[in-house]
């Protein structure tokens, strides 16, 4: 099952021309600068934008080939857009049930029920949108997309117009919308910190064109790629709860290159969780560190190096196969001599459990 | 003193004017203001100019043109006397048709406006939601303009009730058929009837003021700038 999109839009400030495959499962990120084409290309999907000649396959429905446009209403998506954008004149439940009553019985697979509690909303259903808070209204709108069962759920930046503590707010709904429904998500977002969270798959724009498409912990350590040379490059890696240590408070993690030590996070044994690893937390050495305060050393191999200013270097490191970036200076680089191939120890001064 | 019996039926020929005017331009303008503020096509503003012209045209000007249109030699009331009907001109239906020419810029940009200001989001949203456009319009663009319908319904209707020249040029004055309130109050001032002329137009001035505190009242926001 995948997600295949072709689009070809000339405005007179800006054209677009992208042709996208992408897995009809988890998380989808297109991420990019603003004004770089991801809003459109979510619009073009959802068909709010026609693109005339345009191609869209979502697993085996065909939604436009051709001289072929299914319009939005005979879409069956989710959208959940960067304002909330509630309907004023209903209240909660009204705008909740405003999708849902237009669905078929036979293909509403999500209860009404359901996406209330997901959401947590349910204190709020007779209150009328004005009388919501920011965070509030988007969760309704998040429910309100869900309650119409969407084979493909499209979200614009749905944080964006949003401050800090109530992003904090509905990100664990979104993880969670993430672990217990099985709809394929494409995710508008200009937040480094929302893909590493959420994405499993991620798509990177350019001045209306894809310049980039991959798994996210691949994507991100890519070094040809403007992800892994700012300032905040960063690798993100999938473990596993393996055992929790009730004297330290301390839980095990396991990963293909060896087993992290965070601390104590009440997860069950067995729950698949994401480590992102700041590449300027990582040093590396050549022997083993036996004395030192740092937990999570692994056996590494230098894969790839480039610079990183005039100053630096970004060293990427496969411990297992996971991909680690480390960001040191030329001169220690030179020091230790490295070079791809070199087989090394990663040191990671802090870990944060995102799960 | 109390209202004479050519009064009472001016009165009703009146409110009857006024609501079969609303009504008709309620009907025909919805449409055609919803056109207005969603399209986009380049040429749009032609139709605007035509529709706020009788914001501007002296009554009298309106109403020679229709005078000419709806009599017999005129290409309406020809039609109508093929269709076995009356000339149109001096007949009410004559005046419906005037007065839905005349008051159409005060239902018509209203709605408009009203229409336009509820901006493509919502229906956007109500797309995504798996309602069909017509579904859209009727759930989401009427609730959502509604204010903009009460401005026009009470506009329109305040504004038929005060209309004098062009009903005079196409209507004339018989009583009991086509004699409206501001007509009977013209004849009562030259017959030096003032008694009469002041109940007429007291009463007018009240109902156009309670219309318009009605609107205010209900929609804060209201204004009559037109765009």
């Amino acid at each position: 099952m995948s997600i295949r999109a072709r689009f070809q839009l000339c405005k007179e400030e800006f054209s677009l021309d992208v042709d996208l495959r992408i897995p009809a499962r988890g998380i989808t990120a297109l991420f990019g600068p603003s004004g770089c084409g991801k809003t459109t290309l979510l619009r073009a999907i959802a068909g709010l934008e026609h693109c005339p000649e345009g191609f869209l396959q979502i697993g085996n429905m065909r939604w436009q080939e051709e001289k072929r446009f299914v319009p939005p209403h005979r879409r069956p998506l989710g959208y959940v857009f960067q304002e909330a954008s509630l309907f004023p004149h209903l209240n909660v439940r009204r705008n909740l049930e405003y999708g849902l009553r237009r669905v078929p019985a036979a293909q509403r697979k999500i209860p009404l029920d359901r996406a209330i509690e997901l959401l947590g909303i349910s204190p709020l259903l007779q209150r009328k949108p004005h009388k919501l808070s920011g965070g509030e209204r988007q969760r309704v709108a998040i429910a309100r997309a869900l309650a119409v069962s969407p084979r493909l759920l499209l979200m614009d930046e749905p944080l964006a117009a949003l401050d800090q503590a109530r992003k904090q707010e509905i990100l664990p709904y979104l993880e969670s919308l993430h672990r217990e429904l099985d709809i394929p998500v494409i995710y508008v977002s200009h937040s480094p910190d929302e893909v590493a969270r959420l994405a499993d798959h991620l798509v990177l724009m350019e001045r209306g064109r894809i310049s980039a498409a991959g798994a996210i912990t691949k994507m991100l350590t890519r070094l040809d790629l403007p992800l892994a040379q700012g300032g905040d490059a960063e690798a993100l890696i999938e473990a596993t709860v393996a055992a929790h240590d009730k004297a330290y408070q301390l839980t095990y993690l396991d990963f293909p290159g060896g087993r992290f030590t965070v601390a104590h996070k009440d997860l069950a044994i067995g729950t698949k969780v994401r480590l992102r690893i700041i590449a300027r937390d990582v040093s590396i050495t050549l022997e083993h560190q036996h004395n030192t305060s740092i937990l999570n050393i692994f056996p590494a191999t230098v894969d790839e190096i480039v610079p990183a200013g005039s100053a630096q270097v970004t060293v990427r490191l496969l411990a297992g196969n996971a991909p680690i970036l480390s960001r040191i200076t030329r001169k220690s680089a030179a020091l230790l001599d490295l070079a791809p191939g070199k087989a090394v120890y990663v040191q990671a001064k802090s870990v944060a459990l995102l799960a | 003193m109390s209202l004479g019996e050519a009064d009472i039926a001016a009165l009703f020929i009146t409110l009857k004017l006024a609501g079969l005017t609303t009504l008709i331009l309620l009907l025909l303008g919805t449409p055609l203001a919803w056109w207005l503020a969603r399209s986009k096509w380049r040429y749009k503003f032609l139709v605007e100019a035509l529709i706020a012209l009788p914001l501007v045209l002296p009554p009298t000007v309106l109403g020679f043109y229709l005078l000419i249109t709806l009599g017999p030699n005129g290409p309406l009331g020809g039609l109508s006397k093929t269709l076995g009907g009356p000339s149109l001109a001096f007949t009410f239906t004559g005046l419906v048709i005037g007065s839905v020419l005349y008051s159409m810029p005060f239902v018509i940009q209203p709605l408009q406006n009203a229409f336009a200001a509820i901006g493509n989001r919502p229906l956007e949203v109500a797309a995504t939601l798996r309602a069909s456009p017509l579904d859209r319009f009727f759930t989401i663009a009427l609730p959502l303009a509604r204010s903009g319908f009460l401005t026009a319904a009470v506009l329109g209707f305040a504004h038929t009730i005060g209309e004098f020249g062009v009903v005079l040029m196409i209507g004339g004055n018989i009583p009991g058929e086509t004699q409206v309130l501001s007509i009977a109050i013209y004849d009562h001032v030259e017959a030096l009837e003032y008694g009469q002329a002041h109940l007429l137009s007291g009463g007018l001035l009240l109902l156009s003021f309670l219309m318009l505190i009605l609107v205010y009242a209900v929609n804060r926001r209201f204004s009559l700038v037109l765009r």
